[in-house]
């Protein structure tokens, strides 16, 4: 087993018994249940609308070296200046870069997984920059020196007295712990940043290949702001970002909106063609595109698991995931948790270190059928599972097998193998629960049927 | 002797890579090995129409829809029956607020709604003080459409006084005109296309209420960070 294996069980344990935690999220998701719900009902037809995203995401993905191509030499022709990383490492030396030929001082920082994924933050501050998450969620959690809780919530799991403690801790300001407060709080101390910053960083939601856009979809204005006041913006996104034409948007946008967080349409969704153009009164002289590979096209080149780069987090299967609602965002150590994290982090960080994950489900299918893309999610589990047993065979798995296959296929075996097992049995109970006993795993927590007097066969042979 | 694959950049080795993985082909989701797609390589638009929430025809619906979304969302949307009578409400407006400076661009309604406020105005043609426009009370602009399926408001950088003017004042003031409000989402990216077609403005949004979060246990607060008000003067 994987350290990293042995450590999700361990915080598995410990979190599924923090009934507090529990109730947090409970709380936090059913809200959201109802929400969405009544969102997705206001659609002529949902399922209609999550084929077609489905489809247009297949295209976009099947035919990635053209929309990639079109989208950059479209971006290239406004001025964006367009990097290619083929790992995180190298994404964070394009941003390093760009701050010191800048002289940069600052970054403020919109929402991004992405930049999650590579590190960013860390290697921003080695080099001696202060960074600044203005995003509230991540905003709270950087303050917490924690990784977001929630690809889309990053903060769900604390409370108001929680959040109010910190800001009281780290900001010396926190009036009472009324959200509203709280939030005016964070408000005027990111309002400084914001026009001190020597660069804006973001991420994207989606590429628009037909134009040569990204698109930021965002619900407070941060990345609105970030995107319009430092000199320099830089955007850092995966290469499967990519949608075909700009009017896709018109289906793409309330969807995330729906699945991510019950709304018709976040409060602000903005495309991004260049850097301030001719005749433009603001935005940023520079604008760079960073395109980060970081083993997607390790994942694209399985084109059985290849619909996953059609994800656009929008965070819906975590929400449904009875999983991740009882161990918690945290407990995967991963940069995306839930069903999608499970299946994508084996390709990102190696199958052997992270086949655990794919063992962690009850194959509900609740992540599937929330899918706004129909990413087939639970099927994927299950096909990692296959290619972690078949890249490396577990023996003593295999070896009860091969026994149970052969006692099996022979009746005489298989009748002798019966009675001692029922004769096995009371002697188990004596163990029950205990390092002896073999079904520990099972027994823990768990009650055995009682046995029946006779077996089955016995019954019917005497029947006759 | 350079080593061949030094000399490739990270965009060709990137690229080659997807090709080469893309050269086993993958299922159509959904389609189960019937690979016939539902949504034609062209447009998408035609289909989304029939799936997308729903938005009457004649504009009485799409602005009562309008009307009501806007209403969900806590943006202030006022109907006026002419361009003075909207130069009124905005006037009251100011008053009721006392404003003591607004942030405003050059533009048909701003320049006409705007004139005789009698307050210093920051205005941003032509390049602006950053700090002085964060003080202002209220944001001034025109718009490019108003959207009914979703209560949106749709501005440009070229249309809406650049970047910041929408976002970093406390207040945003929409102007609008009637023949400005599209049926739906579909509709909004066919008027940029037609606007805007090869030279599109760098910045493109769409605004739908005001500025808000949800990142304390869940609850709605309004103005995280952009403007805590929103209001929609049309006439």
């Amino acid at each position: 087993m994987s350290a990293f294996a042995t450590d999700f069980l361990k915080q598995a344990r410990v979190m599924t018994a923090d009934l507090r935690h529990r109730k947090i999220i409970r709380t936090a998701l059913t809200n959201y249940e109802i929400v969405r719900d009544k969102r997705k009902g206001a659609f002529q037809s949902w399922e209609s609308a999550r084929q077609a995203a489905a489809e247009t995401k297949w295209e976009a993905v099947n035919h990635l070296d053209q929309y990639l191509v079109e989208f950059v030499s479209k971006l290239e022709a406004r001025g964006t200046k367009v990097h290619w990383a083929s790992t995180g490492a190298q994404a964070s030396e394009i941003i390093l870069q760009i701050v010191r030929e800048k002289k940069a001082r600052s970054v403020i920082k919109s929402k991004s997984m992405t930049s999650e994924e590579v590190h960013l933050n860390s290697a921003l501050e080695k080099a001696g920059l202060e960074v600044v998450e203005s995003d509230l969620g991540e905003f709270i959690m950087q303050l917490r020196d924690e990784p977001p809780y929630h690809i889309v919530f990053p903060s769900m799991h604390l409370t108001r007295g929680e959040i109010k403690e910190l800001f009281q801790r780290e900001l010396g300001d926190a009036p009472s712990d009324d959200p509203q407060e709280l939030t005016m709080v964070a408000r005027r101390a990111l309002r400084k940043k914001y026009l001190t910053a020597d660069i804006g960083f973001t991420g994207a939601n989606f590429a628009i290949a037909e134009t040569g856009m990204i698109s930021i979809t965002e619900n407070e204005g941060n990345a609105r702001l970030t995107a319009a006041l430092p000199k320099t913006m830089v955007s850092l996104l995966g290469i499967e970002k990519v949608l075909p034409r700009l009017e896709d948007l018109a289906l793409f946008l309330p969807m995330l909106a729906t699945a991510g967080t019950g709304q018709a349409l976040t409060c602000y969704n903005t495309m991004y063609g260049g850097p301030r153009q001719p005749g433009e009164c603001d935005g940023p002289e520079e604008f760079h595109v960073i395109l980060l590979d970081n083993h997607r096209t390790e994942l694209l080149a399985d084109a059985e698991q290849r619909d996953a780069l059609h994800c656009i987090r929008c965070g819906a299967c975590l929400n449904a995931c009875p999983i991740f609602r009882n161990v918690g965002g945290h407990t995967y150590a991963t940069t995306y948790s839930g069903p999608i994290g499970s299946v994508i982090t084996p390709h990102l960080r190696g199958l052997q270190d992270w086949k655990h994950l794919s063992n962690a489900s009850s194959l509900c299918g609740g992540c599937t059928e929330a899918c706004p893309v129909k990413i087939d999610l639970h099927h994927h589990l299950l096909h990692n599972r296959r290619n972690a047993a078949t890249e490396k065979p577990a023996f003593f798995e295999r070896l009860i097998y091969k026994i149970f296959a052969f006692a099996a296929n022979r009746p005489g075996i298989w009748s002798v193998a019966k009675k001692l097992g029922r004769l096995g049995l009371p002697l188990q109970n004596l163990v029950k629960g205990t390092a002896l006993d073999p079904a520990k795993a099972w027994t823990q927590t768990r009650e055995l049927p009682p046995m029946p007097k006779e077996s089955f066969k016995d019954w019917w042979s005497k029947r006759k | 002797m350079k080593n061949e694959a030094s000399v490739l950049t990270e965009r060709e080795k990137i690229l080659a890579r997807v090709r080469e993985a893309l050269q086993a082909p993958a299922q159509v989701p959904g389609a189960h090995g019937d690979a016939t797609l539902v949504v034609p390589r062209q447009s998408t638009t035609p289909a989304a129409r029939q799936w997308l929430p729903k938005v009457g025809d004649s504009f009485a619906e799409q602005l009562a829809l309008f009307q009501k979304n806007a209403a969900e969302l806590k943006a202030e949307f006022q109907l006026l029956a002419s361009r003075d009578e909207m130069k009124n409400a905005l006037a009251k407006i100011a008053a009721n607020e006392s404003w003591k400076k607004f942030a405003t661009h050059p533009g048909e309604l701003t320049d006409f709604a705007s004139a005789n406020l009698g307050l210093p105005i920051c205005r941003t043609d032509g390049g602006y003080d950053v700090q002085e426009m964060e003080a202002c009370d209220a944001g001034i602009t025109a718009c490019d459409a108003l959207v009914a399926q979703t209560g949106s408001v749709l501005v440009t950088s070229r249309s809406a006084g650049g970047r910041a003017l929408s976002v970093l004042p406390p207040h945003h003031v929409v102007l609008a005109r009637r023949e400005q409000l599209v049926a739906d989402l579909p509709a909004a990216f066919a008027l940029l296309q037609k606007k805007y077609a090869s030279d599109f403005p760098s910045m493109i949004s769409f605004i739908t209420g005001p500025s808000r979060t949800g990142d304390i246990e869940r609850i709605l607060v309004l103005g995280a960070h952009g403007p805590k008000k929103l209001t929609l003067l049309c006439f």
